[in-house]
Order: C-alpha cells, then sequence, then structure tokens
C-alpha cells in the first residue's frame, strides 16, 4: 500500500506543485523517489508531530494541499487536537497518512500498534476516514483524499500486502464499497488491510458449503450506508472485520447504521476486545491471537449463522 | 443599558478617538475588555489588559491590513496564540473598522460568534481560532513557509503568552522555525511573569528566557511591552532583519492587570470577572488615564 499510495502521489505532485508533503522523519526509502523528483514539495518536519500538524494547517491556509506522513500512532493520536483545533475546525486541506495501521509492525510492541486510530480519528468533525484493503483500494483512496478538500486520516497497510482486487476498480466513486464475492448464507465486512483475512475466511467457508459475501469499504467516514442497509436487509448474520478496537470503530459505524434501520441482523464485531495487544510477532501471528484471522473469522460467522 | 459605543467612547467627550493612534488604541482594548468581562461575567481580564500595547503597536504601526477587505491575499497574518486575550483582537478589530463596535458586547453570549477564546468563524480579520495553548506557533511557521515558497510580499506574527511555553509543541515550533530560517516570523511573548495559578517562577521557570529563544536559534530583543515606541522599534527591527535567515523573538515585559492598580500583578485577576464597585473603580481608573 506504501508504494501504491507513493505511486499516486507522485502523480498528483506531478500535476499540481501545491501539494506539498511532510514527513516526520520518517519513510526513509519509501518516499525517496518524491525527494528524488519534487525536492520542493517535500519537507522533513523533525520528530515533532504536534509542530507538524499546526504547520500543516499554517500551509494549507497559503493554499496548499498537505500530507502530513508518519507511523502508527505518531500522525494521529500524537498530534491529535492540532488534528482537531487546526486542521480539521479551520476546514484545513489536511490529509493524515500513517503507515502501518493496525499490527503492521507487529515485533515492535503496543507503542506501534495502531489500534485505536479508526475509532478516535472517525469522532473528529468533518475529518473523513479511510483505510484501504489492498494497494488497488490505496490508489483510488489516495487519489480521492489528495483530489476533496478538507482534512482527512487516511490509514494504510504496509509495504507488500497481496492485491485483493485483481484490477484498480474502475469507476470507483467515495464512499463507494466494493464486493469482492457474492455470497447468500452470511456477509463478511471489512475495512482496511485485513481484507486478505476476510477473503480467507470465505475460502474456508465455502469449503464448508456455506456461501459467504465479502464486501470491503475503504471508506469508513462516511460509509456507504446504503451498501450496509442493503445487507442488512438481505442476511441474517452479518460480521464486522477490523484491525483495530471494536470500541467505535468500524462495527459500530455499521451497528449504529442496524440500530436505527430497526434491523434484525444479527452482527458480530471482529478486532480488539477493548484491549492492548501485550505480545508481538508478526502481522499475521498477531491477527491469530488477537481472533481475527481468517480460521477465527470462518468460525465466528458460522457461529453466528447457528445462534 | 446605555448604547455600547458611546459608553466604552464616553471619556472621549463626543470626539471620534484616533484609532490610528497606538496609546488610544491600547486604551480602547483595556476599555473595551473591561466592558466585556463586566457583561459577560468573563474571565481573563488580566492578560487583556497586559497584551493591549503589543496588540494596538502591530495594528496601528505594523500590519497590512485592511478592515475593507478583510481577505486581501496580501495581508499580514496574526495569530493571537494565546487566545485567552481574544477580546484584545476583537475590540481592536472593532475599533479599527473590520466589524461594529456595538457587537463586542456579545463577546461569550449565547448564539455569539465573539468566542473567549479567539475565533475566526464569521469574524473578520481574525485568521485562527485558538484557546488551547502551543498551537499559534506551529501555525505561523506553516503560514511563513507558505508566504515564502510563493514569494509573498506578506508577514506573519504571533503573539504567545509566557504560560503558554510550558507547552512542549512550542518548543517544536521553535525548532522547525529556526531549522527553515523563517525570517519573516515574528512572535512577540506577552511575557508578564504571571500564569493560571501562580507565577512563572514558581510554575515552570523559563529564565534564561531570551537565551533559551536564542540557543534555540532565533533572534531575540527584550523591550517594554507597554511602551509603544519600543515595541514598535522592536517590531520594526524584526522586519528589517529579513535575510538573516533567523525567526524573530520579541519578549515584551509586560504587568498583568496593567492599567488597573489593584489588578496589577495579581493573580485573582487571571478568572475574576470585575462586578460591583469593583468594575467602577476600574473604570474610574481606566477612564481618568485616557491618553
Amino acid at each position: 500500500m506504501r508504494d501504491a499510495f507513493v505511486k499516486i502521489l507522485l502523480e498528483e505532485m506531478a500535476r499540481n506543485s501545491r501539494i506539498v508533503l511532510l514527513t516526520g522523519d520518517l519513510g526513509f526509502g519509501v518516499l525517496r523517489p518524491v525527494w528524488d523528483r519534487f525536492p520542493a514539495q517535500i519537507l522533513n518536519a523533525g520528530i515533532a508531530e504536534q509542530g507538524m500538524v499546526s504547520m500543516a494547517a499554517g500551509l494549507a491556509a497559503t493554499g496548499r494541499t498537505v500530507l502530513v506522513y508518519s507511523i502508527g500512532n505518531f500522525p494521529s493520536l500524537r498530534p491529535l487536537e492540532q488534528i482537531r483545533n487546526d486542521c480539521a475546525y479551520h476546514e484545513a486541506d489536511v490529509k493524515i497518512v500513517c503507515v502501518g495501521g493496525g499490527f503492521v509492525y507487529g515485533s515492535l510492541g503496543m507503542s506501534h500498534h495502531a489500534t485505536e486510530d479508526l475509532s478516535i480519528m472517525r469522532a473528529l468533525p468533518g475529518v473523513r476516514c479511510f483505510a484501504p484493503g489492498d494497494p488497488a483500494e490505496a490508489e483510488l483512496v489516495t487519489r480521492e483524499a489528495i483530489r476533496t478538500p478538507g482534512t482527512c486520516y487516511l490509514r494504510l497497510g504496509r509495504g507488500s500486502e497481496p492485491r485483493v482486487h485483481q484490477a484498480v476498480p474502475a469507476g470507483w466513486k467515495a464512499p463507494e464499497s466494493l464486493t469482492l464475492r457474492k455470497g447468500t448464507d452470511v456477509a463478511i465486512l471489512s475495512t482496511g488491510g485485513i481484507l486478505t483475512q476476510a477473503v480467507d475466511a470465505a475460502e474456508r467457508l465455502a469449503a464448508k458449503g456455506i456461501s459467504a459475501e465479502v464486501v470491503s469499504f475503504p471508506c469508513l467516514k462516511p460509509l456507504d450506508g446504503a451498501k450496509v442497509r442493503e445487507l442488512l436487509g438481505r442476511f441474517r448474520g452479518i460480521v464486522t472485520l477490523e484491525e483495530n478496537t471494536v470500541v467505535g470503530g468500524f462495527g459500530s459505524a455499521v451497528c449504529e447504521i442496524a440500530a436505527e434501520a430497526g434491523s434484525g441482523c444479527r452482527i458480530r464485531r471482529i478486532g480488539l476486545e477493548d484491549a492492548f495487544s501485550t505480545v508481538v510477532g508478526s502481522q499475521q501471528y498477531l491477527r491469530k491471537v488477537y481472533g481475527m484471522d481468517g480460521e477465527a473469522v470462518a468460525e465466528k460467522a458460522e457461529a453466528l449463522m447457528h445462534e | 443599558m446605555e448604547n455600547y459605543v458611546a459608553l466604552v467612547h464616553r471619556a472621549f467627550g463626543g470626539e471620534t478617538p484616533d484609532v490610528k493612534n497606538p496609546k488610544v488604541l491600547a486604551w480602547l482594548i483595556r476599555r473595551n475588555g473591561l466592558e466585556m468581562a463586566h457583561l459577560s461575567r468573563g474571565s481573563h481580564i488580566g492578560s487583556v489588559l497586559s497584551v493591549a500595547e503589543i496588540i494596538a503597536v502591530l495594528y496601528t504601526r505594523i500590519l497590512r491590513v485592511d478592515p475593507k477587505n478583510p481577505a486581501w491575499p496580501d495581508r499580514d497574518r496574526l495569530i493571537l496564540s494565546k487566545g485567552h486575550a481574544g477580546s484584545a483582537v476583537y475590540a481592536a478589530l472593532a475599533e479599527t473598522g473590520f466589524f461594529p463596535v456595538e457587537q463586542l458586547k456579545t463577546h461569550y453570549a449565547n448564539g455569539s460568534i465573539l468566542s473567549g477564546h479567539v475565533s475566526h468563524k464569521g469574524v473578520p480579520g481574525v485568521e485562527v481560532s485558538t484557546g488551547s495553548l502551543g498551537h499559534g506557533l506551529g501555525i505561523g511557521v506553516g503560514m511563513a513557509l507558505g508566504a515564502r515558497m510563493d514569494q509573498a510580499p506578506w508577514r506573519t506574527y504571533v503573539v504567545l503568552g509566557d504560560g503558554e511555553c510550558d507547552e512542549g509543541s512550542v518548543w517544536e515550533s521553535a525548532l522547525q522555525a529556526a531549522q527553515y530560517g523563517l525570517d519573516r516570523l515574528t512572535a512577540i511573548v506577552d511575557y508578564n511573569h504571571m500564569q493560571s495559578l501562580t507565577t512563572v517562577e514558581k510554575t515552570l521557570r523559563l529564565e534564561p528566557f531570551e537565551e533559551k529563544w536564542r540557543d534555540f536559534g532565533w533572534d531575540v530583543q527584550s523591550v517594554d511591552g507597554h511602551d509603544t515606541d519600543a515595541l514598535e522599534t522592536a517590531m520594526k527591527k524584526a522586519q528589517a532583519a529579513e535575510g538573516s535567515g533567523k525567526p524573530q523573538m520579541i519578549l515584551a515585559h509586560t504587568v498583568k492587570g496593567k492599567g488597573v492598580s489593584f489588578m496589577e500583578n495579581n493573580i485573582l485577576w487571571h478568572y475574576r470577572t470585575p462586578q460591583g464597585e469593583e468594575y467602577e473603580a476600574a473604570l474610574k481608573e481606566l477612564e481618568a488615564h485616557r491618553p
């Protein structure tokens, strides 16, 4: 996803010299092509995220589109008030870009696990939130984030995710969801890079004769509510999946729609259960430990059908 | 209530106050600040009284702004980072023609756009909303950087509080401004040596304050923050430093509560609202010393 992000960023910088990227002293190799091709449009703000985000708001006030780049919680939770007051309240054209959402930096420990960012950023007024499911979706939402004015949050995964979509979906418009697999028994709704586990779960279920629909939501806010309502009407059970706390994130957003729609659909939210990750390991290892890998998702989806 | 404008201008005996005179504008900031805090039962009169000359000199002698065209692209930008002294900026803007002076009486009121901490929404002439401390300098760094990228003619000014310099984010921005060599950025600290609960000295000591800023890569001047001529000279010297590659800091030594004897250097008036006999006494003192 990082490479997809940089690819689109370079394309957009080439057509718009008023795009500026600030990095919090991160992106050594990843941002190299930006330094090489557009040295006047990239600046290292140092390990000073609060100052960096305020600066981004000030730069945006001079008629620029400013991307703020860092990893994990550093561009979101650390300068949260600067995002709220300086960017969002001023409707500043600032894009907060997080590389390493969820357990990407799994071995580095709790500090580097971004597992509440989606919930917290979603709560900020007027801040759109994107969490692409694979590199193809990352291309779509990066362009969308850059071209649509206003403050937004872009949560990317790592450097080398497998592609889930065969090609970049054509004709996509925010905040549309993307259906990867049609099904009839249960629906798995996913946001962010954990999409691979939703697809894996559907394949496991298929082997057992259970037909699972898989829908990716690269826009967490605004959410494709029409799609959610349609799924609520078509399925008796829905599973939501996010590499994030289940408190206030994607699953909560789906439940809010379901509750207001008076839906009788059963919903099972899969994510971190109001807990810190206290062990380390690879991203996939931690997904397994915390019950959100393909196997666990399949089990929970199947169990939901029998409730 | 009698007409608000007539009330705050009555010391001029029917003459129109000369708002281009920094001493007159500073007095009007104090007079409006007192009335606004009185009407709203609001706080922070001590800060408004200490920052009065700084704001007045900026609006009369330094800032290139146009009240008839507040969004003029080439205007200088002023950020009041110590947003709790917002009524000082509101008063300066109203008295210099950005919006009606009468509107000042709505400060703090239900439905008003004139919030206790300075807000830009719907208020002509206010660039940035602040209130949480430690944000303004960073925004100013971004504006100054953007202006330089555009080779724009305007300058950026940021007014900070001394207590505000407890915030780590101020020092992040201080490093960034120096790193980028933003010599068209001027920051002014309203250095009244008092903060919310007690003195700066007894809270988080800032001295040696000049040296701190200098060590962070800034040019620093210390001036009497109530001497309008000294402030003007320092701000113009900061303008002349263009090309130095150094951001400009003016430590304006002030007195919290300046201009009302019983409020001066009295921590009580960070929060206390002027009512009853105290309001009358403050008013009497101010009106007796109208420039």
